[in-house]
């Protein structure tokens, strides 16, 4: 084949890769099961902890479920975003991704796509887990679509911060210090919003942290695709 | 198809090339000698578009570098000392996903065409996790040249295979090479690049301070070549 | 290093000078407050520092954001400089605050907005240094930190008004009318006055201490080029 022979140059475009990652990352995951067998016990193992350091009766505990599992999911995906970096940055691959012809946002987006799907399989196994070894219906449509909307503003943040810290020396260990104080509106809009809702409350009383929630991951991932170039370029 | 002109790269206060010129024709095979910290995997991360000069032009394909990054990295091919492979997916797998980054049409051809040339046909639904070093390295030339590209840079591509692997790789550099596309190689291994490279130049000190082509040398007076470009 | 100059020198004399009559207003002018007596006069240094550390903090952001396009090295110091200093007053604001505290409200510390959202800013401090503890290549340890100041700036406002969804406890001073909120208390002239040349006084001496630290990382910078040279 000689160089040029076929005539034309590929151009890639921005879907594509992104596309092309989030299936990179899913069918490597699903192979090898390492980072969400990673996630899944921890949670499990948080929320087990949390069981014991809390000696709730049902009533507190119910008071206490959305902030438990925000606590577990605020962990767990610690974990999920360290390892999702992780593999790019050992084996060289960020510059793999970095040399194809697509503008850097694809790698972020591709990146953050796969980052969510990873933590809401993970909080997918654990609501049920969860609702089925404390005796709380958590299968609330309002709970899990703010379930959703923080996981996005958490991952959205998430992505930038850890392609951040997997460049630098103290690795995973940066990434819950830079990452929590930043990620504390979500926190605090997603547990008020599911105790909203688990406590059957007037949707107008929820609304103003949804619409927190929902102003929170339009700024944040419209900032974190902005500044994603001076993250990853020299 | 290369054209650097006084190409100054600053980390911070540490400055590491000092106004390069560097000059490749189309279809040249161009060996990069050098002692360690000269900037060679320094030069060739700017070069394919990874790392921005601080000062000077860089040029590559007629492309200028880091404006028309984009077009460059189009025609660019690169292996490194790092395999850039994802070892949780076969070789054929990542060649996909390669093939899909780069945009490219034709994707099963392509692939079956670049798995062949590197000889791993065989081994296409291995997962990279288990190949040996040397069966990883072919595997990132396949990725390298699946695009295409008119311009292939090796960062010592050598490192850490052994007598076997190293002959194979050779093999497989000369078939590339032959196809008329130009190449950049850094390397330590001064008897292997003796017979791969068709021009010699040495980088030190931030400079390039020697260039020679092939026929100019003579029989074995690379090393004597060297050692006086490092001292003069 | 160079010298200071002749405005920095009177900078500092004129910091001290601030502070002394400053102290001497906060125990000497201002009246005793009717329900707290003494503990109350701690509030003219809260809410200076506080006031400052935030300042501080909008300096960096906007040093951060400078840096990002312009690429000079030296905002990336003023940023360094902002924060560095902003740590240690907005440390002593939250301090100061909490020594007032204690026998106004029984507690050193309750998890109302204006505390939390102060601590959260403090942890946001630490962690940029810490962030900058990490990495080794100036370039992008500068580019890093920018963009992490860009993220904690638009968080921790966010951080306080998600907070504020809550009620608050804490004593709105300036402008309120509002009884629930415990401790608050009316401020007459002579404690206005005295608070706003508090506020004066430690902006003095933020500039003071800001440049100073800034001549610091110059010097620093200095000292890193030397020993480069040195070795080249």
């Amino acid at each position: 084949m000689k160089p040029g022979a076929s005539g034309y140059k590929p151009a890639s475009s921005l879907p594509g890769a992104v596309v092309a990652i989030v299936w990179k990352d899913l069918a490597a995951e699903l192979r090898s099961r390492e980072l969400l067998s990673a996630m899944l016990v921890f949670a499990l193992l948080v929320i087990l902890i949390f069981n014991f350091a809390l000696e709730l009766d049902p009533g507190t505990r119910r008071v206490a479920t959305p902030g438990i599992l925000w606590a577990t999911f605020a962990f767990a995906g610690t974990l999920g975003l360290n390892r999702s970096m992780a593999v790019e940055k050992d084996r060289g691959c960020l510059d793999g991704l970095l040399l194809a012809p697509v503008d850097r946002s694809a790698i972020y987006f591709g990146k953050m796509i796969s980052n969510l799907a990873f933590m809401l399989i993970v909080e997918v196994v654990v609501l049920p887990v969860y609702s089925v070894l404390y005796n709380i219906n958590l299968f609330n449509p309002g709970l899990i679509i703010v379930i959703l909307l923080g996981s996005i503003g958490y991952v959205a943040v998430g992505t930038l911060l850890s392609s951040m810290a997997v460049q630098t020396r103290t690795r995973d260990v940066l990434l819950p210090i830079l990452l929590f104080p930043v990620v504390i509106p979500i926190l605090i809009a997603a547990v008020k919003a599911c105790s909203g809702f688990l406590q059957g409350l007037e949707l107008t009383e929820i609304m103003p942290y949804i619409n927190l929630l929902i102003v929170y991951d339009v700024i944040f991932t419209a900032v974190a695709y902005m500044v994603f170039d001076y993250v990853v370029e020299e | 198809m290369i054209a650097v002109k006084k190409l100054v790269k600053r980390f911070g206060l540490k400055i590491v090339l000092r106004g390069l010129d560097f000059n490749v024709q189309e279809g040249e095979f161009v060996a990069l000698l050098g002692p360690n910290g000269a900037g060679k995997t320094t030069f060739l991360r700017i070069l394919s578009s990874l790392s921005r000069p601080t000062l000077g032009e860089v040029r590559v394909s007629g492309f200028r570098l880091p404006d028309q990054a984009a077009a460059v990295r189009r025609n660019l091919g690169v292996v490194s000392h790092l395999p850039l492979l994802y070892g949780d997916l076969t070789a054929e797998e990542n060649l996909h996903f390669y093939a899909r980054m780069y945009g490219l049409g034709n994707r099963q051809q392509r692939i079956d065409d670049t798995l062949d040339l590197v000889g791993l046909s065989s081994r296409r639904r291995d997962l990279v996790r288990i190949f040996s070093r040397g069966m990883q390295q072919r595997l990132a030339i396949g990725r390298a040249i699946l695009h295409d590209p008119d311009v292939l840079l090796f960062d010592e591509p050598h490192t850490g295979l052994d007598q076997d692997a190293c002959d194979m790789l050779d093999g497989l550099l000369r078939k590339v090479a032959a196809q008329g596309r130009t190449v950049v190689m850094t390397s330590h291994d001064l008897a292997r690049v003796e017979d791969l490279a068709s021009r010699f130049d040495v980088l030190s000190r931030g400079v390039i301070t020697a260039s020679l082509n092939r026929g100019e040398l003579g029989e074995g007076n690379l090393l004597t070549f060297y050692r006086q470009a490092l001292a003069g | 290093m160079k010298p200071q100059p002749v405005t920095l020198k009177i900078l500092n004399v004129l910091s001290v000078l601030l502070f002394l009559t400053a102290l001497g207003m906060v125990f000497l002018y201002a009246p005793l407050e009717e329900t707290m007596n003494y503990v109350q006069k701690i509030f003219y240094f809260h809410i200076a520092n506080a006031w400052v550390g935030m300042l501080g903090f909008l300096a960096a952001a906007v040093s951060g954001v400078i840096y990002l396009v312009k690429h000079d090295q030296k905002w990336d110091i003023v940023e360094l400089a902002a924060v560095e200093i902003s740590v240690v007053f907005f440390l002593i604001a939250i301090l100061a605050g909490s020594i007032w505290a204690r026998p106004t409200w029984g507690a050193y510390w309750t998890w109302e907005p204006r505390l939390t959202t102060a601590a959260i800013l403090e942890m946001v401090f630490v962690a940029y240094l810490l962030l900058r503890q990490g990495i080794d290549d100036p370039d992008r340890r500068a580019r890093f930190s920018a963009v992490y100041t860009l993220i904690g700036s638009i968080s921790v406002p966010i951080t306080f008004m998600s907070i504020r969804l809550f009620r608050t406890i804490h004593p709105v001073v300036v402008g309120s009318n509002s009884s629930a909120s415990q401790g608050t208390f009316s401020m007459t002239s002579p404690m206005l006055i005295t608070m706003f040349f508090s506020l004066f006084t430690f902006s003095v001496i933020f500039v003071d201490l800001f440049w100073h630290r800034i001549r610091l990382g110059q010097l620093a910078q200095h000292v890193e080029q030397l020993k480069l040279e040195e070795h080249q």
